[in-house]
């Protein structure tokens, strides 16, 4: 009995954070449009949210843009992870730092400050403006998943590849990367995670010509609260969910 | 550290990071603090001379009342998640059963979970034909909808629901590490449970406490959306400020300058940070 308190302390924490969310969901199969009361099941709301084109061509664009930025983050902070691990350089920790203060800089001062520097060098607010701004905001959150994972190597590993004359890039494709694809894929994960989430820095470097689903969302759910928006949420959330329990399985399992 | 063969892949992968973080990252907020300085003037965004008439805008009741608020309203938001989320933190790590990855996983769901959408099913709660209003007259405590969106208290709700993950979660992971041998001995010694807990669980669990607050801190003054979808007219906080200034005022020095000013206040708060965590510290936050 003496837990008691402790679990209903838990099942309201818990259900304060799923209740919203439940409930979008549950209204997002509602047959009615403004009525809060219970109408029937209907999956009316999706038939009109898959037959709109201009939707699904901010959803085609955030997939791809988050496929391209996951993908080079994934390149260049696993690069930055393994660097860190195994040499010592000029401006190590200076790298740490820049890091360190990259996932801790807020948002909207990385928005304003990409918007600065895009139209200083006058590249066209659209896909590649987005792409250099969300590959920027993801590597370090690629650099600490990997980081994190490749400490717990066992580093005589790698002194004996050397002893047996392994070059360093035989290092990297014959032990690195085949011990680190978990982290690797993991940290892909988060990064899309990151990319197809992000509202914030996305709304000051994006341009007329490239929606992308974030954007759109925001901009549908200020003109109010519609059935579609919550048929919308719901399958977006669907997809996280996906992707949170890849990226923690990959992430679990010991090689 | 270790002597390596030819270095071409060394050099090759720190040349491509370096490039890339010196012209996205440190570039551009150069470029923020040197617009900061810039004119402002109505043809083009940002012009010469170099003036700090910007800062000296700043020096004005509106911003001040904004940035004051903004502090309180954070600060507020961060101390309500640090009262919810300390004891749900501590009574999952402290939970020694099969359910445990399971009930992690719940919490780092809503963390992963895009915060727009997150604030959106907020409204779905709150609005005045809601499921809060309509519970609470179905129950008849209230007799007409009650007026909860659009006010101060829908943006805090909106902003502790948001961001309530990103305290839970750094406390979590320092409160698994904590030795509960050493909160056995200070009860054995004849510590009380508020003794052991003052003098012994708090200072232990204190880097997960700032790295929360921290992470709570943060996002609450700048997520502009939330008191845009939530708030009323009058809830404007600092990241509306800069956001208003930049997409919608167009007047970007001034913009910049409120983003310098907010950076510094930040910097400043997290050199504390570093200075209490000790520097072995940060090599575990990372």
């Amino acid at each position: 009995m003496k837990q008691l308190p402790s679990i209903s302390y838990l099942t309201a924490i818990y259900l304060f954070f799923y209740i919203p969310i439940i409930v979008l969901i549950a209204y997002s199969f509602n047959q009615a449009q403004y009525s809060l009361v219970w109408h029937g099941f209907s999956t009316r709301w999706y038939q009109e949210l898959f037959s709109d084109a201009d939707l699904w061509t901010a959803v085609w664009h955030s997939l791809f843009l988050g496929m391209c930025a996951a993908t080079s983050a994934m390149c260049i902070g696993g690069l930055t992870a393994i660097c860190l691990y195994r040499y010592s350089f000029f401006g190590r920790k200076l790298l740490y730092g820049l890091i360190f203060i990259l996932i801790l800089s807020p948002d909207i001062v990385m928005g304003i400050s990409l918007l600065i520097l895009f139209s200083l060098l006058q590249v066209t607010l659209g896909f590649w403006s987005l792409l250099l701004a969300h590959i920027t905001f993801c590597i370090p959150f690629v650099v600490v998943t990997v980081y994190s994972r490749i400490i717990s190597f066992d580093e005589y590993i790698f002194e004996a590849a050397k002893d047996l004359g392994a070059k360093d890039t035989v290092i990297l494709t014959r032990i690195i990367l085949p011990l680190l694809w978990p982290a690797l894929l993991a940290g892909w994960l988060l990064s899309f995670t990151l990319s197809i989430d992000d509202v914030i820095i996305s709304y000051f470097v994006a341009g007329p010509d490239f929606e992308i689903l974030p954007l759109k969302i925001y901009s549908m759910v200020r003109l109010g609260v519609k059935p579609e928006i919550n048929a919308l949420c719901a399958v977006t959330f669907g997809l996280t969910l996906l992707l949170v329990i890849i990226s923690q399985l990959s992430l679990r399992k010991k090689p | 550290m270790k002597q390596h063969d030819d270095g071409t892949l060394k050099y090759s992968s720190l040349g491509i990071i370096w490039l890339w973080l010196i012209v996205f990252a440190l570039l551009p907020f150069c470029l923020v603090a040197l617009a900061s300085f810039a004119s402002h003037d109505d043809a083009h965004l940002l012009s010469f001379p170099l003036t700090l008439a910007n800062y000296a805008e700043l020096n004005n009741s509106v911003y001040l009342r904004i940035f004051k608020q903004s502090f309180y309203i954070a600060g507020t938001c961060t101390m309500i998640c640090l009262l919810l989320g300390y004891p749900f933190a501590y009574i999952i790590a402290r939970i020694r059963s099969r359910y445990k990855s399971f009930l992690t996983l719940l919490i780092v769901i809503p963390f992963w979970t895009s915060s727009l959408i997150r604030t959106y099913s907020m409204i779905t709660m709150l609005k005045p034909k809601g499921i809060i209003s309509s519970i609470l007259m179905w129950l008849g405590i209230i007799d007409k909808p009650l007026p909860l969106l659009f006010t101060d208290t829908s943006v805090m709700i909106g902003l502790v629901y948001n961001l309530l993950p990103f305290m839970v979660l750094p406390l979590l992971t320092n409160i698994e590490r904590l030795d509960h041998r050493l909160v056995d001995a200070a009860r054995d010694l004849g510590a009380n449970r508020f003794t052991t807990f003052r003098r012994v669980i708090l200072p232990l669990t204190m880097p997960g406490i700032i790295s929360g607050c921290i992470l709570v801190f943060l996002p609450a003054m700048t997520i502009f959306y939330i008191p845009d979808l939530l708030g009323g007219s009058k809830s404007i906080l600092l990241g509306n400020l800069i956001q208003n200034q930049f997409l919608v005022a167009q007047n970007w020095p001034l913009g910049s300058a409120i983003s310098v000013v907010f950076t510094l206040i930040l910097a400043i708060m997290i050199l504390i940070y570093w200075r209490t965590m000790g520097k072995k510290d940060h090599r575990e936050f990372l």
